[in-house]
């Protein structure tokens, strides 16, 4: 199993430095350094003049590839490829355009963003799977007939009708919590209520759907028969058998989101006006600030390689047979 | 009055998609088995009524798609002979449908006002009567612009259209309703009566109680629509006094564009490839593989984002290529569906590779290998016909995720180009104004709900397409 898992870390490294190219190709060399310039200083009467000093400000002043100006070494290492992509293996994210360090704003921004995604997967997780198990065990009357319907209605509503119907009642209306902002400590609690439920809200159709195919996948199952025939009850079956079976397709889709919930939600984080990474990004990307949005592109795989990691372990722990073999 | 015509790039890309279509319903016709999945689909109510809704929105966005110039009026008869040849066109690009609501089009007010107001959203300083200047909300220049007590005959105007259009609906959707029992009853060899009978009571195979309970339902309400947007802002006016009710309508070709071209790009590539991985393996396989785990890994909205910010520094450089605003932000729209693409190809990619993988074990493959057919081959005849349904059932599936996707992509600022009208632009453009008081929700509603319509119907005949077309699921339901 050891083997395994070290096989699995080893074949993480090449998707690394594939995502690492192609984020280098997409912002220097379709996009180069001199556009870039251009575009910050505006598009009419600038000089050349002024394109090499906010690329030497910014560090952008190198060749893309090779140096030959530089001696040994630095042939290689004094170019834009190394000192730009490169460098994010090691986390070093450089500076954003305002001279701000990336990584310690990131290091800052991620506990709200945590604040609000970690509470919304796990009540989110206990609704949607209780939910789900409900309508499975009424399947096939017209509960879960209209059940489904209400899902598939409850998903075909844009997120952001929740995000700004939900401010409208809960803020506007009847003047329950904030609009939006952030507060340190407990504080905090009375601007992450809304945005988790709403997170909530706008989950459940696709989540109880979703579970409701599994739950209905497991119970078509023989082991499921065995057991009524053993005599059990419709619920010890439900909870002692199907559910513990189900988790391993619940934990493929759940444990692999684990580590993205650093990133936040953009849209939450907007429209709440919450410091996290969600809203870093879409700042980013509206003040198109391009060192950032590059840190947030790797940041975001090198997570997403750790959630497909992790769910090979959680497939370990639940499942006896991939252990085994 | 004469007029050129104009294809945009994703005209060009709906007229191959509608031609694909068309020869899939020939192609299902003529196969008895596919006829069967089909006929269940048609059998279930629901299915029913979400399609006949889709196909409304897709009639719409068809007749938005066939775009030309209109010819300018002659300046002087035979003023200048060397201009006599050469036509001028006016410059802008106008579609069918902006021809068929030219009156919504054109009635621009100066600012917002509410559904059906008479009177603008905003005080001005206007003239009164006796003369003097004062404060007051004024007069809107087309809604209700023909009452001359608007306090008085409002609401009575107001009723009084609903019903006549109702009426006139009704009894337009009456007559549909009538030929279609007659060619029903033709083709059955029954009485009109009879058929019509069976129908009410939903006894027919094909859920045609439902169907033309729809269709009669669409028609009475557009009807009503539509005459009282001859007169009145159905939906209101914007910030620039566009009315609403036309805006959302415009916005449904863009919402339509984003779902399915954005399929037809991505399909190539996910069926050659997921096909090719599956079926020859080996280092194949790695590449491919290599290929989609590396995309996937990086965060969809992060690589839409990266791609359309380098896209408008594009274009920001090369501004002389494009000639007209509607062409600018047709190629952006264009991009926006090429990037969704790449994003969205590797899960039906996975899916295939998956499939093909167990297909290229069976028997039928197995002998034609034996008999030495061809790889291309085997994979034209006997797997690509086999993994048909999945590629459908994800075409399906994926239409509705993309228009959702379109609203949030406009409002984090790398969606569709801001010129284009589009539910996203809509909402975004409306959302700041829910701040206002009183507060200005007709545009938001409006989006919201045009989309929730497109959004749920598609939903709904996804399942039942999923339903009937899934093996795994044949004969449960």
């Amino acid at each position: 199993m050891t083997g395994y898992l070290i096989r699995r870390i080893l074949y993480a490294i090449p998707i690394l430095i594939g995502v690492n190219l192609l984020t280098f190709v997409l912002f220097f060399v379709v996009n180069t350094p001199d556009n870039m310039a251009r575009m910050h200083l505006g598009m009419k009467r600038v000089n050349q003049e002024a394109i090499d000093k906010w690329k030497a400000e910014h560090g952008y002043d190198k060749p893309l590839l090779f140096n030959p100006a530089a001696e040994g070494a630095g042939k290689f290492t004094q170019t834009i490829f190394f000192e730009k992509s490169v460098k994010l293996f090691v986390f070093d994210f450089g500076r954003a355009d305002d001279g701000r360090e990336i990584g310690v704003d990131i290091r800052q921004r991620m506990w709200p963003s945590l604040a609000i995604a970690v509470p919304a997967l796990i009540v989110g997780l206990l609704i949607d799977i209780t939910l789900a198990m409900l309508v499975a065990f009424f399947r096939a009357t017209y509960i879960d007939y209209w059940a489904v319907i209400v899902a598939v209605a409850m998903m075909s509503i844009s997120s952001l009708f929740y995000i700004i119907g939900g401010q409208f009642l809960f803020s506007k209306v009847l003047r329950l919590v904030p609009i939006s902002g952030y507060g340190s400590g407990l504080t905090a609690i009375k601007f992450i209520i809304l945005p988790v439920v709403i997170g909530l809200v706008a989950g459940i159709g696709s989540g109880l759907r979703w579970y409701r195919t599994i739950f209905l996948e497991e119970i078509g199952k023989e082991y499921v028969r065995t057991a009524r025939a053993k005599g059990l009850s419709e619920l010890r079956v439900l909870f002692g058998h199907v559910l513990r079976n189900a988790l391993i397709p619940i934990l493929t889709g759940v444990v692999v989101l684990i580590p993205l919930l650093f990133l936040g939600s953009l849209l939450t984080e907007s429209f709440f006006g919450i410091p996290g990474l969600g809203s870093y990004t879409i700042d980013a990307i509206n003040s198109q600030d391009f060192a950032i949005v590059r840190a947030m592109v790797f940041l975001g795989s090198v997570l997403y390689i750790i959630g497909l990691i992790l769910t090979d372990i959680s497939y370990t722990i639940a499942d006896p047979r991939v252990r085994l073999s | 009055m004469g007029f050129k015509p104009v294809v945009l790039w994703t005209d060009a890309l709906i007229y191959i998609l509608l031609a694909a279509f068309i020869w899939l319903g020939i192609y299902v016709s003529r196969k008895e088995d596919l006829r069967a999945s089909w006929r269940q689909i048609c059998s279930r109510p629901m299915a029913m009524v979400a399609l006949v809704i889709l196909l409304a929105y897709i009639g719409v966005g068809l007749v938005d798609s066939v775009h030309f110039r209109r010819k300018l009026p002659a300046a002087e008869p035979g003023a200048e002979s060397t201009h006599k040849q050469t036509a001028q066109y006016a410059p802008e690009v106008i579609s069918l449908l902006d021809v068929m609501t030219d009156r919504l089009r054109k009635s621009v007010e100066r600012t917002y006002s509410a559904p059906l107001a008479t009177h603008s959203y905003a005080k001005e300083t206007i003239e009164m009567p006796d003369g003097t200047q004062g404060r007051a909300f004024p007069r809107l220049k087309y809604g209700g612009a023909h009452l001359t007590d608007p306090e008085r005959q409002w609401s009575d105007d107001v009723t009084i259209t609903v019903v006549r259009g109702g009426l006139i609906g009704f009894a337009a959707a009456l007559g549909l309703d009538a030929i279609v029992f007659f060619v029903l009853s033709q083709r059955r060899r029954i009485g009109a009566g009879a058929m019509a009978q069976s129908v009410l009571r939903g006894k027919t195979e094909t859920a045609w109680r439902a169907t033309l309970g729809t269709i009669t339902f669409l028609i009475v309400m557009s009807a009503m629509a539509f005459s009282l947007s001859f007169h009145y802002h159905l939906l209101g006016t914007d910030k620039v006094g566009q009315d609403v009710f036309y805006l959302s309508l415009k916005a449904i070709r863009t919402g339509l564009v984003i779902g399915t071209v954005t399929t037809l790009v991505m399909l190539p590539f996910a069926v050659l490839l997921g096909i090719a991985a599956g079926y020859f393996r080996g280092w194949v396989d790695d590449i491919i593989q290599y290929v989609y785990t590396t995309l996937s890994s990086v965060p969809g909205v992060l690589l839409i984002a990266a791609a359309v910010l380098i896209l408008q520094v594009y274009m920001d450089q090369h501004a002389d290529a494009f000639t007209s605003v509607t062409q600018r932000a047709d190629i952006r729209l264009l991009f926006l569906c090429v990037i969704l693409g790449i994003t969205g190809w590797i899960g039906l990619c996975r899916l295939l590779r998956g499939e093909t993988l167990k297909l290229r074990e069976m028997d039928y493959v197995q002998a034609a290998t034996a008999l030495g057919v061809g790889s291309w081959r085997i994979i034209i005849r006997h797997i690509l016909p086999n993994v048909m349904h999945i590629v459908l059932i994800s075409v399906v599936l994926d239409f509705s995720g993309l228009v959702l996707a379109e609203a949030v992509l406009s409002y984090v600022g790398v969606g569709v180009d801001p010129a284009m009208i589009s539910w996203g632009n809509m909402i975004n453009s409306a959302r700041m104004e829910m701040a206002r008081e009183p507060i200005v929700w007709w545009s938001l509603v409006a989006a919201f709900i045009f989309m929730f319509g497109l959004v749920l119907s598609a939903n709904l005949f996804s399942d039942a397409v999923r339903d009937a077309l899934d093996p795994r699921l044949r004969g449960r339901a």
